[in-house]
C-alpha cells in the first residue's frame, strides 16, 4: 500500500464536557511542532455536558487548512455518535474507536481498530478514579501518535505548553499517552495509508486563535476601557484582554491603567463603552450577533454624537439564538445599516489571526481619527479555533489619537471652537473631552438635533447641514481604512470577492479551479466597508466575479451592488451558511455553478447563459460545456 | 452657613472666584412651575455654595423632561443627554475617563423605574461616583401624561383612567441594591432639596436622591403623591438636615445649640448634622431603613430626608485600583506596551 504522507483529516467524536479538548489541541500541536501544516476546528454543541462533539484536523503538506468533508481517520469516543461516526470514515480510512462501545461494524472498506482505553486507564494504579474519563481522552493521542507517526516529544511539548509547565499533569498525561503508544505497538497491525513525516514549514509561525489576537491586538493599540458581557463565541476576547493586561501593562506601582467591566447586560456594555470614549479612552467592547442586536440604538447615538469605539462583533450564525455554537458571517448587512434613521457604520474584517492582532490595534486609531464607532467583524471559525499564523508584528506607526483640543489648544484658539465645526473641511470636527480645565472646553453631547457649537436646535437646515457633513466624514473616512489584499492571476478574467475567515477555502479551491476546470482566477479580500478604490478597479478588471460568502442572502454581493450599480450584472452570490467554517469544495462548486462559463464570443450570448445551481452533475455539465 | 468670607474677594463670588451666574445653564424650556425647575436652581446654588469649579463636574441625563434638565445647570461642566433608561452605562464609563471628576446624574421616574431599572439597580451595585438625582413626578410628561411605574395605586388622570398597579418605590429599590446614600425629598421644600444635593454631592460613591416633583401639567391632582398640595401636606421630614463641608467644621458648634443632634461624617471629612424631629432614625441602619419607607407607605406619607448612608465602601475607581494621573491624560508611553513585549507574546503563542 502507497503510503499518504502529511494529507488527511482527522476528526474525533466524543461527548462535550469529557474533557477531551485538551487531547485534540494536543494532537494538533504535536504536529505543528513536527513542522506540519495543520489545523484544527472545534465542530461543538452550544451545551456544557453530554452532547456530541467532534473536533478536526487537518493536515496538508501544501498549507490548505481549509475545512474537509471528508475525513481518512475517524477516532469514535462517544456511543451516541458512533454509527453515525463509522459511516463518515472516507474509503481505505482508518476507524478508531474505545472499545468498550458495542455497537456493530458495518464497514469492509476501512481500517477498523478497538482501542481497550478504559482497561489501559485502570491499569495505571496512580490516577485517581475523578480523573480516569479526563486522561482516558490521553490513550487515543497514544494509540494515532503510534499509528500515525506523531513524535511522543512533540507531544510532551504540547502538554508542557497546556498546562504552563506544572509537571502533576503533564506527569499524568503523558504516562497514558505512553501506555496508549505501547499498546498500540504490540496489538495494532497498520492496515491504512495515512502517516505523518516531519517537515520544516511551521518554522516560525505561531498558533493562536483570533479572539487572543483581537484581544492582544487591542492592548498593543492601547485599550483603556472594555465593557462587555458573556457571549459566545466572542466571550473568550474580553476574557484574553483581562488575562494579558497585567502583563502588557505593568506598572511598578501596581495601578492600573485601564478598566475591564463585566456589564450587566450588551446594552450597559456598549453604554459604558461609549461613555469612556466619549471621555477620551480607548473604550471597546466585544460581541456576536443577539448582543449586537442589543447594541443597535447605542451605535446610533454613538454615530451622530461622534464618539469614537470599537466594536468586535466576532459572528455566529442566527438568526436569533440560531445555532450559538457555529460560525457565519451573516451580520454584514445589519451592521451596514446599524441604527435608525441615515446612519453609517465603518466595518473591518480581519481576514486571518494575524490580522485580528493587526485591526485590533488600527481600529482604535481609526475611530478615534473618525470620531465614529468601528465595527470589526470576525467569526467563530476565527475567533475560537487554534490557527497557524504569522507573529504578531508590533505597531509600525505611532497612535493616532484624532483631532483633540486640550487646554492649551484652546488657549491658543481662545477659547473659539465649535464641536461640530468642520473647520477642516473633511468633516471631520474637533473634540475636547472631560477634565478639560479650560472654562471654554465643555460642551453638551446629546442625541437630539445639534448645531455646530452643540446646541439644541430643531432648524431644519441645520439638521440638513449636519447630516451632509456626517456624509463628507465617511468620504474622508476611506483614507484611514485597510486596503483589500488581492492576489492577481494573469490574465483572469473571472475574479472572486470575499472577506473574513474563507481566505483558506478559498486559496485552495482557486487551485483547483485553474488545475481541473481551466479555471483561473483573481481573488481580492476586502478588509473595510466603505469600500475604498482598489476594490472598484477589481469589479472593473473581471467579466464575472463571484462573491463568496457564509450566509444565505448573499450580504456582501448586496453591498457591493449596491456600491457598483453599473457592475451589478457581472457580480455573482456565491452564499452558503450552514453554521460549518467553509470548505474549498463548497466554494469550488459554488463558483462553477454560478460563473457562466462559455468560450468567449460573442458577449450577448454570454450574458444569455443561464445560472446554473450547485451540484456534481450540472458541475460536470458546465465543465463540459466549457471545454 | 456655608461660606467662609474671603479677604479681599468680592461678596459675590464664592471661594473658587465664580459668582452664582457662573454655575448656571440655558433658560428652562420646562413648564412654567415644574418642580424640576426648582431641583436645577438648587443644583445650581448647591454647587455654588460648596465651590466646585464646574469643569469638575460631569453632568448626565437618560431621556425625558427631567433629562432635559442638564441644560439649565452648569453651562461650563462637560454633559451628556443619552438615550432612555441608559444614562446609568454612560456614566459608569464616562467617569473612568478622569476619576478625579463628580457625576450629577438627573433623571426621571420613568427613565429609572421603568425602562432603566436594571441600569439603575447595576449603578448602585457598583457604587459609581456620582450624584442621581430621579426627578420623580408619577407620570410620563413628554409624551403627554402616562402614568409611570411610581404613579400610586389608583390613580386617577382624566385621559389614562386609573392606575392599576402597584408603584415602585425608588428609595426601596435604593436600599436593597446596597446603594450607599440614598435621600428622598420633595421639590417643593427647596432648603431641604440644597443641603441634601450638598450632601450627595460630597459622598463618596453614588447618591440616590428621590425627589418628588409634581408635573403641573399632567399630574397635579389634589390626591396625588405627586402633586403639590399632597407634597406639602403628607411630606414628613425625618431630620432637619445641615450639610457642613469639611473647612467649616468649626462652626458647628456654634450653629447647631439645640435638640437631639446626630453628626453622620463623609468620607472627605465633611459632616451631615441631622437634627431628629418625631423620630429618631438612625441613617446608618439598613433595617431601620426600610422600616421608615415601610412605615411611610402604610400611612400614607412620603419620609424625607436622609434615609441611609454608608461611609465605607469603596467607589468605583477606587474598586479599580486606577492610576493616579487621569486615564484620558495617559499617553502612547502609558498606553502601548514596549517593543520588546511583542517578541514575548509571540513565544507565548505556541
Amino acid at each position: 500500500m502507497d503510503k499518504v504522507i502529511n494529507d488527511f483529516s482527522i476528526i474525533v467524536g466524543t461527548k462535550n464536557g469529557s474533557g477531551s479538548s485538551t487531547a485534540n489541541n494536543t494532537i494538533l500541536r504535536a504536529i505543528f511542532k513536527m513542522g506540519i501544516p495543520v489545523s484544527g476546528k472545534n465542530l461543538f454543541p452550544s451545551n456544557i455536558q453530554g452532547l456530541p462533539t467532534w473536533y478536526t484536523i487537518r493536515a496538508n503538506k501544501d498549507g490548505f487548512l481549509a475545512r474537509r468533508e471528508e475525513q481518512e481517520i475517524v477516532i469514535a469516543m462517544n456511543p451516541d455518535s458512533f454509527a453515525r461516526d463509522l459511516a463518515s470514515v472516507a474509503p481505505g480510512g482508518a476507524f478508531y474507536y474505545a472499545d468498550d462501545i458495542k455497537q456493530p461494524i458495518t464497514r469492509a472498506d476501512i481500517a477498523v481498530y478497538p482501542m481497550p482505553v478504559k482497561q489501559i486507564v485502570r491499569a495505571d494504579q496512580s490516577i485517581p478514579n475523578d480523573f480516569r474519563d479526563l486522561v482516558g481522552n490521553m490513550v487515543y493521542v497514544g494509540v494515532l501518535a503510534h499509528m500515525i507517526n506523531i513524535e511522543v516529544d512533540k507531544i510532551e511539548a504540547a502538554l508542557n505548553f497546556h498546562f504552563k509547565g506544572k509537571q502533576k499533569p503533564i506527569t499524568m498525561n503523558m504516562n497514558m499517552v505512553r501506555a496508549g503508544v505501547e499498546w498500540a505497538q504490540a496489538n495494532l497491525e497498520k492496515k491504512d495509508a495515512f502517516v505523518l513525516e516531519p517537515m520544516k514549514k511551521t518554522d516560525g509561525l505561531i498558533m493562536a486563535d483570533g479572539n487572543t489576537a483581537a484581544a492582544i491586538g487591542s492592548i498593543f493599540g492601547g485599550a483603556q476601557f472594555v465593557s462587555w458581557y458573556p457571549i459566545t463565541p466572542a466571550s473568550s476576547l474580553a476574557e484574553a484582554v483581562n488575562d494579558y493586561m497585567p502583563m502588557l501593562r505593568k506598572r511598578e506601582d501596581g495601578k492600573l491603567t485601564y478598566a475591564v467591566v463585566q456589564a450587566e447586560d450588551e446594552l450597559a456594555a456598549i453604554g459604558m463603552a461609549v461613555g469612556a470614549g466619549w471621555s477620551g479612552l480607548r473604550a471597546m467592547t466585544s460581541t456576536s450577533g443577539p448582543g449586537l442586536s442589543l447594541m443597535t440604538e447605542f451605535a446610533g447615538l454613538a454615530y451622530y454624537a461622534e464618539v469614537p469605539i470599537v466594536v468586535w462583533d466576532v459572528q455566529r450564525i442566527g438568526p436569533s439564538t440560531g445555532l450559538p455554537t457555529r460560525t457565519s458571517q451573516a451580520d454584514l448587512t445589519f451592521v451596514y445599516n446599524i441604527g435608525h434613521g441615515d446612519s453609517q457604520a465603518i466595518i473591518l474584517l480581519p481576514g486571518n489571526v494575524n490580522e485580528c492582532f493587526e485591526l485590533g490595534w488600527k481600529a482604535f486609531d481609526i475611530a478615534e481619527r473618525l470620531q465614529t464607532p468601528v465595527f470589526v467583524l470576525s467569526d467563530l471559525d476565527m475567533g475560537m479555533n487554534q490557527w497557524m499564523s504569522e507573529p504578531f508584528a508590533y505597531p509600525d506607526k505611532p497612535m493616532d489619537r484624532g483631532k483633540v483640543l486640550w487646554e492649551k489648544d484652546l488657549e491658543e484658539l481662545k477659547g473659539n471652537w465649535g464641536r461640530y465645526l468642520d473647520k477642516d473641511g473633511d468633516g471631520i470636527p474637533y473634540r475636547t473631552v472631560p477634565g478639560n480645565k479650560h472654562p471654554a472646553s465643555s460642551y453638551f453631547t446629546r442625541g437630539t438635533g445639534h448645531d455646530e457649537y452643540a446646541r439644541y436646535t430643531e432648524d431644519s437646515s441645520v439638521f440638513l447641514h449636519n447630516m451632509e457633513r456626517l456624509k463628507t466624514k465617511f468620504e474622508s473616512a476611506k483614507q484611514y481604512l485597510p486596503r483589500p489584499v488581492t492576489y492577481m492571476t494573469e490574465g483572469a478574467k473571472i475574479g472572486i470577492i470575499a472577506y473574513g475567515s474563507t481566505e483558506a477555502a478559498i486559496n485552495e479551491a482557486r487551485v483547483q479551479l485553474e488545475r481541473d476546470h481551466d479555471m483561473p482566477t483573481s481573488y481580492l479580500r476586502v478588509r473595510a466597508v466603505p469600500f475604498t478604490a482598489e476594490v472598484d478597479e477589481f469589479v472593473r478588471a473581471h467579466d464575472q466575479i463571484g462573491v463568496v460568502e457564509m450566509n444565505r442572502d448573499g450580504q456582501l454581493h448586496q453591498l457591493l451592488s449596491l456600491a457598483y450599480p453599473e457592475a451589478a450584472t457581472k457580480l455573482r452570490s456565491v452564499a452558503y451558511g450552514d453554521g460549518m467554517p467553509a470548505s474549498a469544495r463548497w466554494v469550488r462548486e459554488g463558483l462553477l455553478a454560478t460563473i457562466a462559463r462559455t468560450v468567449k464570443a460573442d458577449p450577448a450570448v454570454e450574458e444569455m447563459q443561464p445560472t446554473v445551481s450547485l451540484g456534481a452533475a450540472e458541475e460536470d455539465a458546465v465543465t463540459e460545456g466549457a471545454k | 452657613m456655608s461660606q467662609l468670607p474671603m479677604a479681599g474677594a468680592p461678596a459675590n463670588v464664592n471661594l473658587v472666584g465664580l459668582a452664582k451666574n457662573d454655575y448656571r445653564g440655558n433658560p428652562t424650556t420646562l413648564c412654567a412651575g415644574c418642580g424640576h425647575n426648582s431641583i436645577s436652581n438648587q443644583i445650581i446654588a448647591a454647587m455654588y455654595e460648596l465651590n466646585v469649579l464646574p469643569e469638575n463636574v460631569l453632568k448626565f441625563s437618560g431621556i425625558g423632561c427631567s433629562s432635559k434638565s442638564p441644560t439649565y445647570f452648569m453651562n461650563r461642566s462637560f454633559g451628556f443627554n443619552s438615550l432612555h433608561g441608559r444614562m446609568p452605562s454612560i456614566a459608569t464609563g464616562g467617569l473612568f475617563g478622569d476619576h478625579t471628576l463628580k457625576g450629577i446624574a438627573v433623571s426621571g421616574d420613568g427613565d429609572t423605574a421603568s425602562i432603566g431599572m436594571g441600569q439603575f439597580k447595576h449603578i448602585m451595585r457598583r457604587n459609581v461616583n456620582m450624584v442621581y438625582i430621579v426627578e420623580n413626578n408619577g407620570v410620563y410628561g413628554l409624551t403627554k401624561g402616562q402614568f409611570s411605574a411610581t404613579a400610586e395605586h389608583g390613580l386617577h388622570l382624566k385621559k389614562q383612567g386609573t392606575n392599576a398597579f402597584m408603584p415602585i418605590d425608588i428609595c426601596m429599590e435604593a436600599v436593597i441594591s446596597n446603594a450607599t446614600f440614598i435621600a428622598r425629598s420633595f421639590a417643593g421644600n427647596a432648603k431641604q432639596v440644597k443641603e441634601l444635593i450638598k450632601a450627595a454631592y460630597a459622598h463618596q460613591g453614588l447618591a440616590v436622591l428621590d425627589i418628588i416633583s409634581p408635573c403641573v401639567t399632567f399630574n397635579n391632582n389634589e390626591d396625588s403623591h405627586y402633586s403639590y398640595p399632597w407634597g406639602k401636606e403628607h411630606e414628613a421630614p425625618l431630620h432637619d438636615i445641615t450639610y457642613i463641608p469639611p473647612r467649616n467644621e468649626i462652626l458647628l458648634e456654634e450653629e447647631l445649640k439645640e435638640g437631639e443632634v446626630r453628626e453622620v461624617t463623609l468620607h472627605d471629612g465633611s459632616v451631615i448634622v441631622l437634627k431628629n424631629l418625631e423620630k429618631s432614625h438612625d441613617p446608618t441602619n439598613r433595617f431601620e431603613a426600610l422600616r421608615v419607607l415601610e412605615e411611610g407607605q402604610r400611612n400614607n406619607w412620603l419620609a424625607t430626608g436622609l434615609i441611609y448612608i454608608s461611609t465605607d465602601k469603596p467607589t468605583l475607581s477606587d474598586t479599580y485600583n486606577l492610576v493616579d494621573t487621569p486615564l484620558n491624560r495617559l499617553q502612547e508611553a502609558d498606553l502601548r506596551p514596549a517593543p520588546e513585549m511583542i517578541d514575548k507574546i509571540n513565544d507565548l503563542m505556541f
